[in-house]
């Protein structure tokens, strides 16, 4: 390579400031491995030319899979020829992100072998990302993957590899065991991680609480956010401890609090529980006094996507309630009408949320056969969604509503 | 771009070895590509699976979703998975001739 390649000036502007760069990292790298140097390389290229210099597609993989892994050619390989092939494997993260220090090291080693030593640790859709290998390392690669107990996670028209909050095992918030529903759903739908049959990808993504450390009311086609059913659980000492030491109650929590269901008298805290909407904020603030409730479960979501064919979406409300114990029964009888009606009446590449909008919510509850019930929506007469049938109202004597006529 | 040569006839392939011009694709290129997605020799069953998504793409341009693939040949995704080891979308069209299928990632 001539030196040329080494000069990167538009990228070394990413080094500059505070935080870390990728660009340093890979500069790093690029001093012992050449396809870390022709990523550098083709990445200038395109931001000089603001084009990708990827081309679009690729398909390659691993016998018996048909995700997992993401083709990736470069369109100037006579340039770069390190880079010319550059595919991504997906490797499906433990529950919860743990690991010990010996297997990340052992992982690395693997990679340094087969591809180019690069990673996204994790990547945005919780796996973890060797970036950078040729067709014939990909086999090698897998087979060395599984003999370290890790399996290749999902690409394409599947169950994306579903992940999870740290949940339970550090977080005291955690309303149901995270991880192992995590845990549990990847096992059960092992088909459909690797072996696409959906019009589009599918993910779960499971928080322990409202706080949703995974975002999975904006980004899961299946959001199951933990959540309680009765009192938050009130220590009024610790209370009076915050307040003395110096925490302004009315000010930091009642007043942020979104449906004002809190009094502060400046000696008691009084909330009214029926009108909490379990935003977690006065828990947020007030960790060592208040605590979600004992009743614990999750409520289930459907429909959240990013923006890449229509516009982002937020999954709507679909079980209000589920008791912990009850999740991964409810869950698996829920996704096979889900995955049933969307495989039956789905586009090609339309997730499940762009169907709903499509067919209306009303047909999508009809079909997967949910009753709509007050808890999917915000407020009463404020959601589109729901539309009475004449029938409905009329056997239940108010035929003469405004509802029915609509 | 690349070539693939198999029992003497050269075939003018993209990068991930499918066949750049469909219009060429007879059932010799089914047979002379086989190797190359893990399959040993072509069954009645393999036929079956080539033969409905070559048609489907003549008809419409372009490669049927899994489920249509499934429903119309009466294999379940196991079996088509146990007939082209490297999956419909690359295997099975890799020898029906159709184009690559762009995927999404």
């Amino acid at each position: 390579m001539p030196d040329d390649n080494k000069k990167t000036p538009l990228l070394d502007e990413l080094e500059k400031g505070p935080w870390p760069s990728f660009v340093k990292e890979i500069k790093s790298a690029a001093e012992s491995e050449p396809m870390a140097a022709d990523l550098l390389g083709q990445l200038e290229l395109s931001y000089q030319e603001k084009i990708s210099h990827w081309k679009h597609g690729g398909i390659v993989g691993v016998m018996g899979y048909g995700g997992g892994v993401i083709g990736r050619y470069s369109d100037v390989p006579e340039k770069f020829p390190n880079v010319a092939h550059f595919h991504t494997m997906r490797v499906n993260m433990p529950s919860g992100w743990f690991y010990t220090s010996e297997v990340l090291r052992k992982i690395c080693d693997i990679w340094e072998r087969h591809g180019s030593g690069l990673f996204n640790f994790h990547g945005s859709t919780g796996d973890i990302i060797l970036l950078g290998t040729r067709t014939d390392q990909l086999e090698p690669t897998f087979q060395e993957l599984t003999h370290l107990g890790f399996d290749l996670g999902g690409s394409g028209s599947v169950m994306r590899s579903p992940s999870a909050c740290v949940g339970q095992a550090r977080c005291e918030w955690a309303c149901y065991d995270t991880m192992d529903l995590c845990n549990e759903i990847t096992h059960t739908y092992q088909d459909e991680l690797h072996r696409p049959p959906f019009p589009y990808k599918f993910k779960f993504k499971f928080s322990g609480c409202p706080n949703d450390c995974v975002a999975s009311i904006a980004r899961a086609d299946l959001s199951i956010i933990g959540t309680w059913k009765d009192d938050i659980q009130q220590d009024n000492a610790a209370i009076a401890e915050y307040a003395a030491a110096g925490v302004d109650i009315q000010k930091d929590v009642c007043d942020h609090c979104p449906t004002k269901c809190m009094e502060w008298d400046g000696k008691k805290l009084k909330i009214q529980n029926r009108e909490c909407v379990r935003c977690m904020h006065c828990i947020n603030v007030l960790p060592k006094a208040l605590r979600p409730g004992k009743e614990k479960g999750a409520v289930v979501l459907i429909g959240a996507k990013a923006p890449i064919l229509q516009g982002a979406l937020l999954s709507s409300v679909l079980i209000p309630f589920v008791p912990a114990d009850e999740l991964l029964e409810t869950l698996k009888e829920l996704v096979s009408r889900i995955w049933d009606f969307w495989g039956e009446y789905g586009n090609n590449r339309e997730r499940v949320g762009e169907l709903i909008q499509r067919v209306g919510m009303a047909t999508f509850l009809d079909a997967i056969g949910l009753d709509p019930v007050p808890e999917m929506i915000s407020a009463p007469r404020d959601n589109p969604y729901i539309f009475f049938k004449k029938e409905d109202a009329e056997a239940a004597g108010d035929g003469n509503g405004a509802a029915a006529q609509r | 771009m690349p070539n693939y040569t198999s029992h003497g006839r050269v075939y003018e392939v993209d990068e991930d070895g499918f066949l750049q011009d469909p219009s060429l694709w007879n059932e010799e290129v089914a047979k002379d590509f086989m190797a190359t997605e893990g399959i040993g020799d072509l069954s009645q069953d393999h036929w079956k699976v080539i033969r409905y998504i070559r048609d489907y793409y003549l008809q419409f341009g372009i490669a049927p979703m899994v489920r249509k693939v499934c429903k119309q040949t009466g294999f379940s995704l196991k079996e088509i998975y146990n007939l082209f080891p490297s999956g419909p979308a690359k295997g099975a069209c890799k020898l029906a001739g159709l184009p690559k299928p762009t995927g999404c990632v």
